[in-house]
């Protein structure tokens, strides 16, 4: 089998390391070898972030390049605009609709797009929105945001539901395992 | 068991299956992890040292009294290491002792893009590079076996890739040598001219010996495919030129960096019509087969700076490009900030408003440089804001020292801040001094330090009084402010850089994504009162931004508006409202 990738890309602190390594632990009950790689450090703070998750029979490099995406999983609709280019033809977006100023819009020097994602609907994507940060405050927690949208990749993805809740025990502590959960369920009714 | 494992939790895996039994670092991107997950061991002790010197030290203490050991840090992180490596490399070790050294090729969290590699080859002491998470293990436990066969400190290293992906990994039991008994040996531990002269043909010998390994090591691999193309790779490099070229050429993947072999190098080539050299930043392969009049292409082709990925391999060697789409209308770039609710953020307010020239440092408070806030005139390494303020006021003089601060945070003053502030203070200038304390080392990702009165595993312990040891040194102004009280603080430092006398400003506010911390609900805006003056957007809060006024508003002006997920309460941004329209 060829290699697949997958990009998640958001904005530092908005918990894609979380959703990254729960589709790593996906990828792997599913006896195929994954690589995912992470940042950490500067961008952290608030920056542009983004983690790769890759599977297939066996993963070489762990970085995905422009037009090797098969989805791209974002938490902020300009990031969606910023890695569109790594997205391969074919390939599937998935995005929050929250939006996020940085600090250039917030100081002047630079505009928001307005309707990113209709424009990258334009172009022909398969684009799946959701209101992430809204049904994750449904669960109890803005912080859930990331696994909402994890309740929809998982409905865009084939692979049964109960290796998703397998990998959600794996990777969320207990105490916040029924609110994951319960965000997760919800990820996955809105589409 | 498999189980998917971060390249730093890996190593510290191998840590633990070595048996080694002491652990001393210094966190920096991309290293912290290792060091991290090794304190998750009961099994080993471990801690943070102040800095890398200190770090190495310690290792080389616990190996000299017969325990495998460790040390890990950032590429900058060996600079401060050198000295002791340097000598380590003459001394050798009694119990293993393995070094980590992450490299940042591409910049993601560093000042610099230095090819660490050089150090290992001036200091004589040996290098591999795993690929792979399996790998950091395996070689973790490998180069304890090369340290105590060769003698030697071994450096493995790692790179922001290599340390910062997951992949599968199979799990051993620990294992704990014997520890060897300490024999005093002064000839080998006692670096006076006259052992360390008799000690140098002893490291060549060692270098030797270890450069015969290298010819028959199963760290270094070879696979011969199509050979019209020969590929010499290590580490991450290796990843990307497979996934480029698959099939399409040959591989001699090189795991042991330091010493090279030549034989095998010399025999991969005979074979392959092209050879090419494929490494990340400065050319050592390259220039070690050239050396040795092998004939291979690398940095013309590869280029000397960023990384290689797959995409460039298949431009380079296969002229494909990629097939991309793009976003049609400019996309703006999302720098790192504070965060929301950030106590330096007060404090670089109050720096701007006074226009003075900040000596900068390396932190969470480095972001104080970027707009709005624009308050910083250089960053240079970690501690280099204080010395480099005394040089810049002795150069300039009075005038000068009144109009100019060194900013610095807890961690990175107990780092190498501490040393700059003794020569403020023996060599007399006015310099102020402004120490960023927030309790914790932020922008590594939360660890302790000797101020926070906490330790590695969290337990309680000493914790530093900063102003008793800034008086001890000599300074007597010593202040704390709080910079939540921006008006407050902005006196205090125009206070202190009008004395005829060297101060230190202590500015002490946890970090807001400290656990502990409690805080305040999140602040609105009235729309009624705001007047669209954009005053608050001045002190670069995430939440802040500027909107459009709801339907039916009769305003013409935008209005702001507080992003309630991402606000904090901590009230800052009040002070910068004169219609009072930011409250609770
Ligand atoms: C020699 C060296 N070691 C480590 C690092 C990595 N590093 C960058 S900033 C920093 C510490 C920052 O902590 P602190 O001074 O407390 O400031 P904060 O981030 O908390 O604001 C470290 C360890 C480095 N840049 N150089
Ligand atoms: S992590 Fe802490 S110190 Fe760093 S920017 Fe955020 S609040 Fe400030
Ligand atoms: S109170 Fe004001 S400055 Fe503080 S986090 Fe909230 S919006 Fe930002």
């Amino acid at each position: 089998m060829e290699t697949k990738s997958v990009m998640i890309v958001g904005v530092g602190g908005q918990g894609t390391l979380l959703a990254s390594r729960i589709l790593g632990n996906v990828f792997l009950a599913q006896g195929y070898d994954v690589k995912v790689s992470e940042v950490h450090g500067m961008s952290q703070r608030g920056g542009s972030v983004v983690t790769y998750v890759k599977y297939g029979e066996k993963v070489y490099s762990p970085v995905v390049e422009l037009g090797e995406a098969d989805v791209i999983i974002s938490f902020e609709q300009l990031e969606s605009a910023r890695w569109l280019p790594y997205l391969k033809k074919g390939g599937k977006l998935v995005t929050s609709d929250q939006t996020l100023d940085p600090m250039p819009v917030i100081t002047g020097a630079a505009v928001y797009p307005d309707d990113i994602i209709g424009k990258i609907k334009a172009k022909g994507v398969e684009v799946t929105a959701v209101d992430a940060l809204g049904l994750a405050e449904q669960a109890g927690t803005s912080k859930a945001a990331n696994v909402v949208l994890m309740g929809v990749v998982s409905k865009k993805l084939p692979f049964e539901e109960s290796v998703w809740q397998q990998a959600l025990e794996q990777c969320v502590p207990a105490k916040f395992l029924e609110l994951n959960k319960k965000a997760f369920a919800l990820g996955r009714e809105a589409v | 068991m498999k189980k998917l494992m971060l390249g730093n939790e890996a190593f510290a895996r191998g840590l633990y299956e070595a048996g080694c039994e002491f652990v001393s670092s210094y966190p920096g991107t991309p290293s912290t992890e290792v060091t991290e997950f090794a304190a998750k061991y009961d099994e080993m002790y471990a801690e943070w040292a102040p800095n890398e010197k200190v770090a190495m030290e310690a290792a080389l203490g616990a190996s000299i009294a017969g325990k495998r050991s460790f040390c890990g840090m950032k590429h900058v992180g060996l600079n401060v290491a050198a000295d002791p490596l340097y000598t380590a490399g003459y001394t050798g070790v009694n119990g293993g002792m393995v070094i980590c050294v992450a490299d940042d090729p591409g910049l993601h969290s560093s000042q610099n893009e230095q090819d660490s590699r050089h150090h290992a080859i001036a200091s004589k002491v040996l290098m591999v590079e795993p690929s792979d998470s399996q790998e950091c293990k395996d070689f973790t436990k490998l180069a304890f076996e090369l340290s105590e066969k060769f003698d030697s400190p071994v450096i493995v290293r790692m790179s922001t890739r290599i340390a910062h992906s997951q992949s599968t990994v199979e799990l051993l039991d620990r294992v704990v040598p014997e520890t060897k008994p300490y024999v005093k040996n002064p000839a080998k531990f006692v670096m006076v001219p006259a052992n360390a002269k008799r000690r140098h043909p002893e490291v060549e010998q060692k270098l030797r010996d270890a450069a015969k390994y290298a010819e028959t090591s199963l760290l270094n691999k070879v696979e011969y495919n199509d050979t019209s193309i020969g590929i010499i790779t290590a580490g991450d490099c290796y990843l990307y030129a497979k996934e480029a070229m698959g099939d399409k050429a040959s591989y001699l993947k090189l795991g042991m960096i330091n010493p090279l072999p030549v034989e095998i190098i010399r025999d991969f080539a005979s074979k392959c019509d092209k050879v090419y050299v494929i490494e990340e930043l400065d050319d050592v392969i390259e220039a070690h087969c050239k050396k040795n009049g092998i004939d291979v292409v690398g940095k013309e082709v590869f280029g000397w700076e960023y990384e290689i990925s797959q995409s460039i391999v298949r431009e380079k060697l296969l002229g494909e490009k990629p097939d991309t789409m793009a976003f049609d209308e400019p996309v703006p770039v999302r720098p790192p900030v504070m965060c929301a609710g950030c106590p330096h953020r007060g404090l670089f307010y109050c720096l701007s408003q006074l226009g003075v020239y900040v000596s900068g440092d390396i932190g969470c408070y480095t972001l104080g440089s970027a707009a709005p806030l624009n308050a910083m005139d250089t960053t240079i390494c970690m501690g280099a804001s204080i010395s480099a303020l005394h040089g810049y006021n002795k150069a300039l003089g009075a005038e000068a020292e009144k109009k100019s601060v060194a900013v610095i945070g807890d961690s990175t003053f107990m780092h190498s801040g501490m040393t700059g502030l003794v020569n403020v203070a023996y060599n007399a200038t006015n310099s102020t001094v402004i120490i960023l304390d927030n309790s914790i080392t932020g922008m590594t990702g939360h660890q302790q330090n000797p101020t926070t009165g906490k330790n590695l595993k969290g337990d309680p312990a000493a914790a530093v009084d900063l102003e008793a040891l800034c008086h001890a040194i000599g300074i007597k102004s010593v202040r704390v402010v709080d910079p939540y009280h921006m008006a407050e603080t902005k006196k205090v430092i125009e206070e202190e850089l009008a004395k005829e006398e060297p101060s230190v400003i202590i500015s002490r506010r946890p970090c807001a994504l400290l656990k502990y911390v409690k805080h305040n609900p999140p602040l609105h805006v009235d729309n009624d009162k705001c007047v669209g003056c954009k005053q608050c957007l001045k002190i670069g809060c995430p939440a802040i931004s500027m909107k459009d006024r709801p339907e039916g508003d009769a305003k013409k002006t935008k209005v702001s508006v507080i992003n309630h997920t991402q606000c904090v309460g901590c009230g800052i941004c009040t002070e910068m409202c004169k219609p009072g329209a930011i409250v609770e």
